[in-house]
């Protein structure tokens, strides 16, 4: 075979590279082998760029069951069982084909929990869009959620929690990040390991077909839509469905060795993986794949990335009973191979060797470290005087009033209510969902025959990400962390989804380096390990990088479910703010919304004081002290207290004229400035001083901002809104 | 009681069904395979939710035609209660057992939230006891949901009093924004002409516990422990002089 | 008189051969389950109607085909076919 460039580019190789591989290999590839170090090389599954980086992140801690390596990872929640996390992007199909894009993404997230013999309890979403004005926008932002709702709906697992986020730096690069979160017993735990040559190699679910062919390789190149239109898989959540539960019967059957997921590249990554890890070989014969369509080539089948599909490691002697098992549920098994221990991944077909390849060379791709450099155009914008910009107005005769400022905050689509969206998400199937999406920071899930509760979210503010990777990967994981505590739940593991530009270029190189950076700083603060993650690089648009994205998904244990609280005001009671009384408008949402600027110093943010303030509202919240807890991010304090109104149906009358004056007497940033480390928390008058005293030993700073009474949310004299209102503007910016 | 879940590749209520009966009633319960045929050993059938055989083509179609069906008719025709919750109630009218059809809903997307329905009829085993204008507060969570039938029929039906269940406002009140998918006279639920068979949209067997939402759902799955096995064993019409309590 | 006349477009929209389509594999088993052996496979579509004004049947057709690319198939996975037929005024 002659390699010319343009084969190289096909299969997204460098010249280094092929060198490397022909002389580790001693010869040249065949064109099958080719594809397959392609795809195993490529940013997605080789992470090249990431994996120097990601050596950085704390792993481990004393509930750490499983870290990364696995499909997912795994932390002890008591009662011998743990909670099973991962999160995965599905970024560039769902840039393509965004209904199906964004539902494939949903169906290889949940095959990664139930492949470690978890139960999914519950999925959730990051999305990132570019403003709904522009109608392509509108079309993915519509297809995502569409595709999102379709698969999870189907296949009977609850669609609790997510976040939602618009940036003109999203457009034409919408980011999806689906994450599961399933539950097992401990003892039950099962690890794509393959072992003990002579064992066979079983494929499981949905015949082959040309599904995505490129898709792993396809996933590590800038802008997709132009150059691979035609190679989005379609899901089926019905045969999924089917998978998923006879996975877990044959799993709890004790028959099965080991579980592997068909995801990008396939039977090649499948294969090679399961048998890395193992440190023994495989053997596959790919005239025994059954297939969707006639005349697929040894290659085709090998890069395959249909849906649907698993990879089972058997002992001969237990064929018979697994193979009974997934009949039942109507699934094709087909014997394809076995395992060997010449730790060669070696593909025949039809009995004739087609590839013969060193696992160890597909599965350990080149790395590579690279400068990073910040881009100075960012800088300037983080460094740009914001004090100069002109304050609300005191009356609205002299100008933008603070009330006119609220309600188009409450209607900006970063701030309004998501239940447009999550109304489409079945939400309450498997019966476990103690707060539901909108009545909580972070949605709440039970599990049956115990007391305990898991509380989960996403975050990322990618403004804050934009103008300090470093700062803006630390709120990320402060503001999760914050929110499953705003529930009464300590958090107790992250996965996270590392959404960048192409890394090659040095200004994206800095913000992936300084993200990880700031990601491990906060967790090592914070004492919470990451277990699980997923990195999805080269999101580009004609040389433009989305802004830095280190999305964090988290889960928070409560030890005693019927101990949580909602973000929404408790009927009478009253309110107060635990935390800095100082803000900015730095990477605010209201600076974005009024000044159309994205500039400035994000909010700055003590790790310390964030874990004091946490445990406070844990403590408080476990003690039966607090009623409601919220968190205030985008929007600041102002939208904080009309979020807990409009959800608690009450309004109240608060007086800031201490924070006023703590913000160099700007009402703008008293109210919708935004700061690290704040909760509004509410509490009976006859608690007052019990969570006094609470805060005081914690040594926090806090406010008496006022109580809740009556239909209107009043603000001193600044202002005054009617709960009618309030909900109006709230309730229609998605819809 | 003995309650049978059934259940079809792609079903995915079965689970909430079974916990809903076992740890919401404390009875003995089991998943019916849809390949199986013998029922006899129940009291009473529930057909889940969920997405049987994937929804394609149309919600339930593929599903009335497994083999247990032709067993479930038959229960049915002795006079067993039978529940369809969901795509349960879209495969008894595929199947036949019930009247009209669900459609997709007015809203064009999918619904998930908690409603407030009206009982409108107490002369079924699963509405036993609950007096007509009783309010009960279930989930739903459903695509297809628009109850729909031609104007006879719904006549037909409002004349015999076979609405079950009618999507209202938390007064009680019939109103259009009480109608999550745009049901004919907000219909949610309806039973055959015997009156054994019921099929509603919203969700009784998620409504068992208030931890998670509520637990109005138990008064419709233990309505048919008082109608009891009188009313499987002696199987009665609804014209038959009942009086309405 | 008017330059424009009636046009009814019968829009096909199918899978490209080739694509994963459950619907059709979901309908071919149950059609199997029914004792249809001889089935060997199922691919299911849309069929739409459009009724619209044009001057002649070119630019109906060019019309129609517009209306196929941007909404009525998805050309990322889809194909479509359609017929244009010509609508009596009288009718």
């Amino acid at each position: 075979m002659q390699v010319t460039p343009e084969i190289l580019a096909e299969v997204a190789l460098t010249e280094d590279e092929y060198r490397l591989i022909v002389e580790r290999l001693g010869r040249e590839p065949n064109a099958v082998e080719l594809g397959m170090f392609g795809a195993m090389w490529s940013e997605h599954c080789g992470y090249k760029n990431s994996r120097p980086l990601l050596k950085r992140l704390p792993t481990s801690g004393p509930r750490v069951v499983q870290g990364p390596g696995e499909n997912a990872g795994a932390v002890e929640i008591g009662d011998g069982l743990v909670a099973v996390l991962k999160i995965e992007s599905h970024n560039h199909p769902s840039a393509v084909e965004p209904f199906q894009g964004a539902a494939t993404g949903v169906g290889g997230i949940v095959r990664d929990i139930f492949t470690m013999g978890a139960r999914p309890v519950a999925i959730l979403d990051s999305l990132r869009f570019g403003p709904l004005e522009e109608s392509r926008n509108r079309y993915l932002f519509h297809g995502v959620v569409g595709g999102i709702g379709w698969y999870g709906n189907c296949l009977g697992i609850p669609t609790v929690a997510g976040d939602i986020f618009f940036d003109p730096g999203y457009s034409a690069n919408p980011l999806v990040n689906a994450m599961c979160v399933g539950v097992a017993r401990r003892d039950a735990l099962v690890r794509a390991r393959a072992s003990g040559p002579g064992n066979l190699v079983l494929l499981v679910g949905a015949d082959t077909g040309r599904d995505g062919i490129h898709g792993a390789t396809f996933a590590s190149v800038e802008d997709p839509e132009k150059s691979h239109r035609g190679v989005v898989q379609v899901g089926n959540p019905f045969l999924e469905k089917l998978l998923l539960e006879a996975c877990l019967e044959a799993l709890e059957s004790g028959c099965v060795v080991a579980m592997q997921d068909l995801g990008a590249a396939g039977l090649t990554s499948s294969t090679a993986e399961t048998a890395a890890r193992g440190g023994v070989g495989v053997e596959i014969d790919v005239a025994k794949v059954p297939r969707r369509e006639a005349g697929m080539t040894p290659y085709e089948v090998m890069l395959s990335e249909s849906q649907e599909r698993m990879l089972v490691i058997v002992e001969p002697s237990k064929l018979e009973v697994v193979e009974a098992i997934f009949r039942r549920w109507e699934l094709h098994v087909a014997v394809i191979g076995r395992v060997t221990d010449d730790g060669m991944l070696r593909v025949l077909d039809d009995g004739r060797p087609v590839a013969e390849v060193p696992v160890q060379l597909l599965t350990e791709a080149p790395t590579y470290v690279r400068d990073g450099r910040e881009d100075p155009e960012l800088a300037a914008l983080r460094n740009r005087d914001l004090a100069t910009l002109p304050d609300l107005a005191r009356s609205p005769d002299e100008g933008i009033g603070a009330r006119e400022a609220l309600l188009a905050l409450l209607r900006s689509p970063n701030v309004a209510s998501r239940r447009p969206v999550y109304r489409t998400y079945d939400h309450t199937i498997l019966t476990n969902t103690v707060l539901a999406p909108g009545e909580g920071d972070a949605a709440v899930i039970r599990i049956k025959g115990t007391r305990l509760g898991l509380a989960v979210k996403t975050d990322c503010n990618p403004r804050y990400c934009l103008l300090d990777p470093y700062l803006g990967a630390q709120h990320a994981v402060a503001e999760a962390a914050r929110n499953v505590s705003c529930v009464g739940a300590e958090p107790v593991a992250i996965t996270d989804c590392l959404n960048f530009g192409n890394p090659e270029r040095p200004e994206v190189y800095y913000q992936l380096s300084r993200a990880i950076e700031g990601m491990a700083v906060a967790c090592e603060a914070l004492e919470i390990p990451i277990v699980s993650g997923n990195a999805s690089l080269y999101n580009e648009t004609g040389g433009r990088a989305i802004p830095p994205t280190p999305t964090i998904g988290i889960v928070g244990l409560l030890n005693d479910v019927r101990k949580r609280v909602g973000l929404a005001f408790a009927g009478q009671g009253v309110v107060y703010l635990v935390g800095p009384a100082e803000a900015t408008l730095g990477a605010s949402e209201y600076l974005a919304r009024f000044h159309g600027l994205t500039a400035g110093v994000p909010p700055s943010l003590d790790l310390e004081l964030e874990q004091r303030v946490q445990r406070a509202v844990r403590e408080g919240i476990a003690r039966g002290i607090v009623l409601a807890a919220h968190d205030c991010s985008e929007g600041g304090l102002a939208v904080a207290l009309a979020e807990s109104c409009i959800a608690g149906e009450i309004g109240g009358r608060f007086e800031i004229e201490a924070l006023v004056e703590a913000n160099g007497g700007r009402i703008d940033r008293a109210l919708f400035g935004e700061a690290g480390s704040r909760v509004l928390v509410q509490v009976a008058p006859e608690s007052e001083s019990t969570l006094v005293a609470l805060l005081r030993s914690y040594r926090l700073p806090y406010l008496r901002l006022g109580e809740t009474a009556g239909d209107a949310l009043i603000i001193g004299d600044l202002l005054r809104v009617s709960l009618r209102e309030l909900v109006a503007a709230w309730t229609s910016g998605l819809s | 009681m003995r309650f049978g879940v059934i259940t079809f590749p792609g079903s995915n209520g079965d689970h909430d069904a079974l916990m809903a009966v076992e740890m919401g009633l404390g009875q003995p319960v089991e998943l019916v395979w849809h390949t199986e045929t013998d029922l006899s050993r129940f009291d009473c059938l529930i057909i889940p939710g969920g997405f049987s055989y994937g929804d394609y083509l149309r919600a339930g179609a593929i599903a009335r035609f497994a083999p247990v069906m032709e067993s479930v008719r038959a229960f049915a025709e002795a006079g067993g209660p039978v529940l369809g919750i969901c795509n349960g109630f879209q495969i008894l009218t595929e199947a036949g057992l019930l009247p009209g059809a669900l459609l997709r809903n007015a809203s064009l997307s999918f619904e998930c939230a908690w409603v407030f329905v009206r009982v409108e009829n107490d002369r079924t085993p699963w509405t036993q006891a609950l007096a007509p204008g009783t309010i009960l507060r279930l989930p739903i969570a459903h695509g297809e949901g628009r109850y729909y039938a031609d104007t006879a029929t719904l006549e037909q039906l409002e004349r015999d009093r076979r609405v079950v269940f009618r999507y209202v406002d938390a007064d009680g009140r019939v109103t259009p924004e009480a109608n999550p998918n745009g049901s004919l006279n907000n219909i949610a639920g309806v039973c055959n002409e015997r009156g054994n068979v019921v099929g509603l949209m919203p969700h009784p067997e998620r409504a068992y516990d208030r931890l998670v939402g509520g637990d109005d759902g138990l008064r419709v799955l233990s309505a048919v422990l008082r109608a009891g096995v009188e009313v499987a064993s002696t199987p009665r019409g609804l014209g038959s002089g009942h009086t309405q309590r | 008189m008017s330059s424009t006349q009636g046009w009814r477009a019968d829009v096909y929209v199918a899978l490209k051969p080739g694509v994963n389509d459950p619907q059709g594999l979901a309908v071919r088993d149950g059609l199997h389950r029914l004792g249809y052996d001889e089935v060997s496979q199922v691919r299911v579509g849309r069929y739409i109607q459009v009724w619209l004004e044009a001057p002649d049947e070119t630019t109906a057709a060019a019309r129609v085909r517009e209306m196929c690319e941007r909404l009525l198939a998805n050309p990322v996975i889809e194909e479509y076919r359609f017929q244009v037929v010509r609508i009596d005024a009288g009718h």
